[in-house]
């Protein structure tokens, strides 16, 4: 492990506190934070770096996360002073420059989903999927339709979908998927009712694979007054290739920070648009982006949306991490676009046909992946004992990131893996020649897979103490 | 393998029951459910007086990577419940069937007579 | 192809040990009259150009001196912040779900968990939510979990506008009645609310949206008196001055929340910053969001990895503490890099100078004619002033001036239209507070 930030400190004499503050609103005791030299921040955090895996240093094949690149240039683009100086409260003709790009971004992002109009305020997915689930509720009601409370969500969905739709005030209610990965369309008739306000897919879903009836679900959804939430997170898939608004979806969210290449930061910032059909317009998230007649830009708030859900945050969401998709997409443009998928696929399919040569078993081998696909290891469980975590641990060792394990929970002992369309086939073939030796390993030496890893600056932690005794922070 | 005690019965929720005598039940979770579960690190238990309605969620067990609600496994009214797993939820992991006891209630013969047996429980675990 | 490594050969081969001969063929699963052909979108640029266009873009954005505050604050950000935050392997890492490949973040956050714990006095800190008011409406969740029962919130009518809408929204969802406790209009200060009702918790700001300090000791006692949560809404750097939550009243507020963009974030027109939520140890499975603990690993060596995760949406499911997934992991490491590189003693020296600066710049406007001073409380570093003509018009011919001169409070819908809510930061030297005064003397001559 590495020393501590607190392990570096220096003595400073106490500072003055204004006199015109009442004693009984200050400090009681000094702020107990570390004084280190700026050379000594320096070096921690950039030992503390050295101890991640990232993108720019690893292949990070991560299914339903889409780790692809995160151009540089858009980082430069979004840091430029005349952005970042920007106090958010600045007026409107003040900040033309900022609002055209977010104008641009809505507009393209209507483009590429096939909808309506687009609101760019929500924070992260998961604020843009109870945005999204808030419209549909918010349309219902306006239309006098009190009883639809129930909110229909496959098994297989993310986790971030019940959980949205819980906090919108929905009951949720579980679908199953079939063998072959599609939706069991008996059980969904068979819930369908005047209780339902909707259904949240996404597709290619969870499984790695194309839900073949989505016209067939929206026709039946609409049939019993229900409306479709599209979850964007597998939208690298089909960009520029299939609109959400023309497989029925209603409304939608997308994940920039996947689609759009911005960076996920160790877990955030993202940004979590959303896009609807225009019925729905009326009811998006604030503020948006609205244009004159003659040009000029400025915010669209409540008093010309009075139907607005309302806002999720105290200004005009993640507008940096927007700065990043507009430049990316900027970069790419229409042809760019419609390439992303085609090589997401075809880095996926490739990968899926190479590993099952090199032996692993495909959760759905009669069907075409997506941009990602399920592997399972269930043989390998039953014959050495060695599960899809053991697996998952030993790729670090060869400094390849874990795939995403364990979900969908649907598949057991499973991998979901990603590769993304930016890792050439020098990377995928080493990772395939990798995972065929973990495979040996697994079934001649299992006990170097359960101790894995072997090589990182920590071995398996105990997550169980960790929870038991709860050490969140430095003791003073 | 895991231990199923013939001296028990079982709810098909996989909690485990002990007749006390005079109307008093000891109740736990059994040790196939904590092997499903892992490494225990929080559970919640009903409080003293509180009364719990078979098959219906009365608690919280929460492991590092999973969460399970805890299901009283009859009708009746709390009595006594562990304290000490507050601190040591790896009792659980540990002696599910002693040392991790959740909670001992008051309840009436019949609601107990629709339990299962050690055998009825091992083909349910096994399935 | 932009950011497509693929040649002509690479492609054949993969297409061949596929089984296809072309890409279209990759989709041979989707009905065919889902397939776009066309899309309106503009032809791709190179970087160059791309540069460029954004350079201009960004260039008109005229760059003014900032007296706006509000909820988002001009500082100096060191240049180490983000020379180090921007390094790859921070900025383009994942959410630390394999802890063995990320020690680097979760050390971050760790520290980053230690320091706001000591800003705000109380036990325990989550790893981020997505900004303050979204994260007041959590810590809102939060109190209404603790305390169980159909209840509601108390909110302070001087709580920032923009913060009120995000808990409008989002708990408007699920119909939980926010209850509105008025400020003193001759103090511009809250006054104790005559009754608790069904109050789950009151939200007590340090300071407020008129920049005054408020009777904190007071309000939170208040709360626990009569069975409620004390929820504070605090600036973290004011925090380095001002008396911790944890130290409010006879016991402490509960949880404190606040907006963490003060801490080395840049403003970027709005986002992204970061909301920081703390509470006590007691309210911990309630807290929503990622949270980091120490451990060690088989050999015994200390390391760090997420922790309590049953409470999160991808266990827990409908039933999680909260729905968020992403946070805002690259601010909190910016700002952890910040915190220490300023310290404890930066921090209090960089709080005092905001203070001193907004004392002088109170002074030397209020010596404008025509100009005064709604209220005298105490304050930090943002102040009312009230000028002789609409705050909207004086705001907008001091943008030729190159000054955004603060916020007008009728933007608001809160006080008189000659309010403004006017912001001093260590950023503004006394040249800066000089050029104001001139400028609004000429202004309010010739408006």
């Amino acid at each position: 492990m590495s020393t501590s930030i607190f392990d570096h400190d220096h003595h400073f004499p106490g500072v003055e506190l204004p006199s015109d503050i009442p004693a009984e609103l200050l400090r009681k005791a000094p702020l107990n934070l570390p004084n280190p030299a700026e050379l000594e921040v320096l070096r921690h955090y950039t030992r503390l770096s050295q101890q991640n895996f990232s993108i720019d240093t690893q292949f990070y094949p991560l299914g339903s996360c889409t780790m692809k690149y995160n151009p540089r240039i858009a980082h430069t683009m979004a840091s430029l002073p005349g952005f970042a100086r920007l106090h958010p409260d600045t007026p409107a003709p003040a900040m033309q420059g900022l609002l055209q790009v977010l104008w641009e971004l809505q507009e393209w992002l209507a483009a590429v989903t096939g909808m309506a109009a687009v609101s760019l305020t929500p924070a992260a997915g998961a604020q843009g999927e109870l945005a999204g689930v808030a419209m549909i509720r918010a349309y219902h009601a306006a239309r006098g339709d009190h009883g639809r409370r129930k909110m229909l969500i496959p098994t297989a969905a993310h986790g971030t979908n019940p959980a949205s739709a819980q906090m919108a005030g929905f009951a949720v209610v579980e679908i199953p998927n079939l063998v072959d990965g599609d939706l069991d369309m008996a059980f969904l008739d068979q819930h369908l009712g005047p209780d339902v306000a909707g259904i949240m897919l996404t597709n290619p879903s969870t499984l790695g694979v194309f839900e073949r009836r989505i016209a067939d679900i929206a026709a039946r959804v609409h049939g019993a007054g229900g409306l479709l939430y599209y979850d964007g997170a597998n939208l690298n898939a089909i960009l520029g290739r299939v609109q959400p608004g023309q497989m029925g979806f209603d409304v939608m969210h997308l994940n920039l920070h996947k689609t759009f290449a911005t960076p996920h930061g160790g877990g955030g910032p993202g940004a979590g648009a959303v896009a609807v059909q225009e019925r729905l317009r009326p009811f998006l998230p604030l503020p948006t982006v609205g244009r004159e007649g003659g040009g000029a830009l400025r915010w669209v708030t409540e008093q010309e949306l009075p139907r607005s859900i309302g806002r999720f945050s105290a200004h005009g969401g993640n507008i940096g991490v927007l700065l990043r998709a507009h430049a990316y997409l900027r970069r790419l443009g229409r042809v760019g676009v419609s390439r992303v998928s085609a090589y997401a696929a075809l880095n996926a399919n490739y990968l899926l046909k190479e590993l099952q040569r090199v032996g692993y078993q495909a959760a759905f081998p009669e069907r075409r992946a997506s941009h990602e696909f399920i592997l399972s290891v269930s043989d390998l469980q039953k014959a050495t004992g060695i599960r899809a975590l053991d697996v998952a641990k030993r790729l670090l060792d060869f400094g390849i990131h874990a795939p995403t394990i364990y979900f969908p929970q649907l598949v057991p002992e499973c991998l979901l893996i990603e590769p993304t369309e930016t890792e050439s086939k020098a990377t995928l073939d080493r990772f395939v020649a990798v995972m065929a030796q973990i495979r040996q390993e697994a079934l001649e030496q299992p006990e170097l897979l359960r101790e894995a890893p072997h090589h990182l600056p920590v071995g398996r932690l105990d997550e169980a103490l960790a929870a038991r005794r709860l050490d969140v922070a430095a003791a003073q | 393998m895991s231990k199923i005690p013939e001296t028990l019965r079982y709810s098909d929720t996989h909690e485990w029951v002990e007749d006390l005598g005079g109307g008093r039940y000891r109740v736990g979770i059994t040790d196939h459910a904590q092997e499903l579960l892992g490494d225990l690190v929080y559970v919640e238990v009903p409080e003293v007086g509180k009364a719990i309605r078979g098959g219906e969620v009365c608690g919280v067990l929460e492991s590092v990577k999973a969460a399970a609600d805890l299901y009283a496994p009859v009708n009746g009214t709390v009595l006594e419940r562990n304290d000490g797993l507050g601190d040591n939820p790896q009792w659980l992991n540990e002696d599910p069937y002693g040392q991790g006891w959740m909670m001992v209630v008051e309840a009436d013969a019949v609601a107990c007579a629709g339990l299962l047996d050690a055998v009825a429980y091992g083909k349910l675990a096994e399935s | 192809m932009p950011y497509i490594p693929h040649d002509g050969l690479e492609t054949a081969a993969m297409l061949a040990a596929v089984g296809v001969e072309r890409l279209d063929q990759l989709f041979d699963e989707i009905p065919p009259t889902l397939l776009v052909h066309d899309m309106v979108l503009p032809e791709g640029l190179s970087e160059m150009a791309l540069h460029r266009e954004l350079e201009g873009r960004a260039m008109s954005n005229a760059p003014l001196r900032c007296f706006a505050g509000g909820g988002a604050y001009a500082h100096h950000i060191p240049a180490i912040v983000w020379e180090i935050a921007g390094r790859g392997e921070f900025y383009s890492a994942y959410t630390p779900y394999q802890p063995e490949a990320s020690q680097g973040t979760l050390q971050v956050v760790y520290e980053y968990q230690s320091f706001i714990t000591r800003l705000t006095g109380l036990e325990v800190s989550n790893a981020s939510l997505y900004d303050g008011a979204s994260g007041l409406a959590e810590a809102c969740l939060m109190a209404l979990r603790i305390q169980g029962g159909d209840k509601s919130i108390l909110v302070p009518e001087n709580l920032l506008p923009g913060w009120r809408r995000v808990l409008d929204s989002v708990l408007g969802l699920q119909q939980i009645r926010l209850v509105t406790v008025p400020y003193d209009r001759a103090t511009g200060t809250l006054v104790l609310p005559a009754e608790a009702g069904d109050g789950a918790a009151l939200i007590i700001p340090q300071s407020s949206a008129l920049g005054l300090l408020e009777p904190v000791d007071a309000l939170t006692d208040w709360a626990h008196g009569h069975g409620l949560l004390a929820i504070a809404v605090v600036n973290p750097l004011a925090l380095a001055l001002l008396k911790a939550p944890g130290d409010w009243g006879t016991q402490g507020a509960d949880i404190a929340v606040g907006e963490g963009q003060p801490l080395g974030i840049p403003l970027t027109g709005g986002g992204p910053y970061f909301g920081f939520l703390a509470c006590r140890k007691v309210h911990v499975r309630q807290l929503p969001g990622r949270l980091v603990a120490k451990t060690v690993d088989g050999q015994g060596r200390e390391g760090f990895c997420l922790t309590l995760q049953a409470r999160e949406q991808h266990i827990r499911r409908g039933k999680a503490t909260s729905n968020i997934c992403t946070n805002q992991g690259l601010m909190v490491t910016a700002a952890t890099i910040h915190m220490a590189t300023l310290g404890g003693h930066g921090l209090q020296q960089t709080a005092v100078l905001c203070h001193e600066r907004a004392a002088l710049l109170r002074e030397l406007l209020t010596a404008v004619p025509g100009v005064s001073l709604p209220y005298g409380g105490p304050f930090f570093h943002e102040f009312v002033l009230r000028l002789p003509q609409a705050a909207v018009a004086v705001r907008d011919a001091l943008l030729g001036h190159g000054l955004l001169a603060g916020l007008p409070l009728a933007d608001w819908g809160m006080g008189e239209a000659g309010d403004l809510l006017v912001c001093t930061t260590e950023l503004l030297e006394e040249v800066d507070l000089l050029a104001y005064r001139d400028a609004l003397t000429a202004v309010l001559e010739t408006l």
